[in-house]
């Protein structure tokens, strides 16, 4: 397995960016074959201007389909190079497009950087200092499938992505570049806010909650027209594959699982934040591109808070793809890779956690509305050492009962977080279920959560018996 | 062409009919919302399915034909 997943510019949390490999000075459109790609040209002085951008990766030579009804030889280049989404899924990105671009009537192309994920920061990231990436895929993505509207989505509550975005948009009419009718929409903070049929409700006036599918996105999305949803970091993804074709994305990578992915460090190491990573690359690599270790871990969270746990021990063999993520249980998702360290206790992590996506149901669906509070509240039994014994078992239970039962995948996910931590956290669960609280327990947490939690977005009333809830 | 029941969990609001109806294929969690046997269903079950797809007040028991993606 590949080694060399060298990580490149990494930025701290606070936007003050910080090149760690200079990249020297290529022609513009020069194609780097290592790292970084994404992130290159960063330069520390926040958004990177449309001037400074083309500058770093040269105009796109736009390939339009020679007729009407052909499909755009776009989508073929995507295909070969493998681009999967970067939102979490990891479906083909050219099978959707071609989905879209198949479906009758305008489409609609819908950037989505809403990142609704506490742990992960690689979007508005993304929006914050390289937007003009993001929208050059999201213009080629809407040629490739004949849209003539883009709709950019971010977090309402992430002041930085809308006002680069904002910037990012004047900036491309008025240099004329700008063929698509391209606007702003903030959506709201909440976790299932960013899930495709969400997002797709909520740009149709309703409320940012999943809908039951079908019909998907891109047969009847945002006005009944097809609709392309795409992550961000795809699209900046996209953006490049155009420039350089597919040969250059494979040349980073695994087989299965070509290219970079933008990842979002969290934990006990010396400078947290956003990295570009091959696929492929060694997480002691990573760690050491962010500064080493600080304490020791404990355990790593990889692709969010619908992830699973890797413990400790597994840490110093760990690879990052999915392929050998696998054998643990995990994908790379979104790209989350939370360390836990040992002095947090482990247990009161994951009862927050657990809690906090109870809190994030939308309320709509009944096994996720009564099944991850009940899996929430066994968690902090457990914790509490108010339940011994079969305690951890019905947790396990609930967590089977609530799996594909929602009409988004958000009682998965947290059914496998809770599930993977009792696994890796087995000793701890153990010994809180019989001495109570440890001394760590109120210490500090340090898995980050939004502070205060959003409250869920449609009604706790709806949550308030399952026999009594308005018929509608 | 087979047909497979699954359920729009979003209308479902746990009136419990498929299940009194449809035992062969229908069961109730903790909270008394459906577990649905996804699996086709026989050609014996078929009548049975459609009278409790009809029979559910918020017609959230759907009885759908095999369809891709």
């Amino acid at each position: 397995m590949s080694n060399v997943g060298l990580v490149a510019d990494r930025f701290a949390d606070r936007g003050a960016a910080e090149r760690r490999l200079a990249d020297g000075g290529e022609d513009a459109g020069q194609a780097p074959a290592l790292l970084p790609r994404l992130l290159r040209g960063l330069h520390g002085q926040g958004q990177m201007s449309l001037e400074e951008h083309l500058s770093v990766h040269g105009q796109v030579a736009t390939a339009r389909a020679r007729r009407r009804r052909q499909e755009s030889p776009l989508i073929a280049t995507v295909e070969q190079a493998g681009l999967r989404g970067c939102g979490g899924a990891g479906f083909p990105t050219a099978t959707k497009l071609r989905a879209v671009a198949g479906a009758r009537g305008r489409a609609i192309v819908v950037v989505n950087a809403a990142e609704g994920e506490p742990a992960s920061r690689k979007d508005r990231t993304l929006m914050e200092l390289l937007p003009h990436l993001v929208l050059d895929g999201a213009e080629l993505a809407a040629q490739a499938v004949g849209a003539d509207e883009i709709i950019v989505c971010v977090c309402e509550t992430v002041p930085a992505s809308q006002q680069s975005a904002v910037t990012a948009i004047d900036e491309r009419r008025r240099h004329a570049g700008a063929r698509v009718r391209t606007h702003l929409s903030l959506v709201p903070g909440h976790y299932v806010a960013g899930q495709e049929s969400a997002l797709v409700n909520y740009l149709g006036g309703g409320a940012a909650v999943p809908t039951f599918t079908p019909p998907l996105p891109f047969e009847r999305g945002v006005r009944r027209r097809p609709t392309l949803v795409s992550n961000a970091e795809t699209l900046a993804h996209l953006a490049l594959i155009a420039r350089h074709g597919p040969e250059w994305f494979r040349q980073l990578g695994t087989p299965s699982q070509p290219g970079s992915a933008l990842v979002t460090l969290s934990g006990p190491v010396s400078q947290p934040g956003v990295y570009e990573i091959e696929h492929g690359a060694s997480l002691t690599s990573l760690v050491d591109a962010a500064g080493g270790i600080t304490s020791p871990p404990r355990a790593l969270l990889v692709g969010g808070y619908g992830g699973s746990w890797i413990g400790g021990e597994l840490l110093p063999g760990v690879v990052l793809s999915d392929e050998h993520l696998a054998a643990h249980g995990a994908t790379l998702g979104a790209g989350v890779l939370a360390l836990l360290s040992a002095d947090a206790c482990a247990v009161a992590e994951t009862a927050r956690v657990a809690r906090w996506l109870a809190d994030q149901s939308s309320g709509q669906c009944g096994p996720c509305v009564y099944g991850l509070d009940a899996i929430a509240t066994g968690v902090e039994e457990l914790a509490s050492g108010v339940r011994t014994g079969a305690a951890a078992q019905r947790v396990t239970r609930l967590a089977g009962l609530v799996r594909r039962r929602g009409a988004c995948g958000h009682p998965d996910g947290a059914a496998r977080f809770v599930t993977s931590a009792l696994e890796t956290f087995a000793p701890e669960f153990s010994e809180h279920a019989h001495n109570g609280p440890c001394e760590a327990c109120t210490r500090y947490s340090e898995l980050p959560l939004p502070s205060p939690t959003p409250a869920r977005a449609r009604g706790r009333a709806r949550a308030g018996g399952a026999r009594a809830r308005d018929s509608r | 062409m087979s047909e497979r029941l699954r359920v729009n969990p979003i209308a479902c609001e746990a009136h419990g009919m498929c299940a009194e109806l449809l035992p062969e294929r229908v069961t109730l969690d903790d909270w008394g919302y459906p577990i649905v046997d996804d699996r086709p269903l026989p050609p014996a079950l078929l009548d049975h399915a459609r009278r409790a797809a009809q029979a559910c007040p918020t017609l959230a028991l759907l009885l759908e034909r095999d369809r891709r993606r």
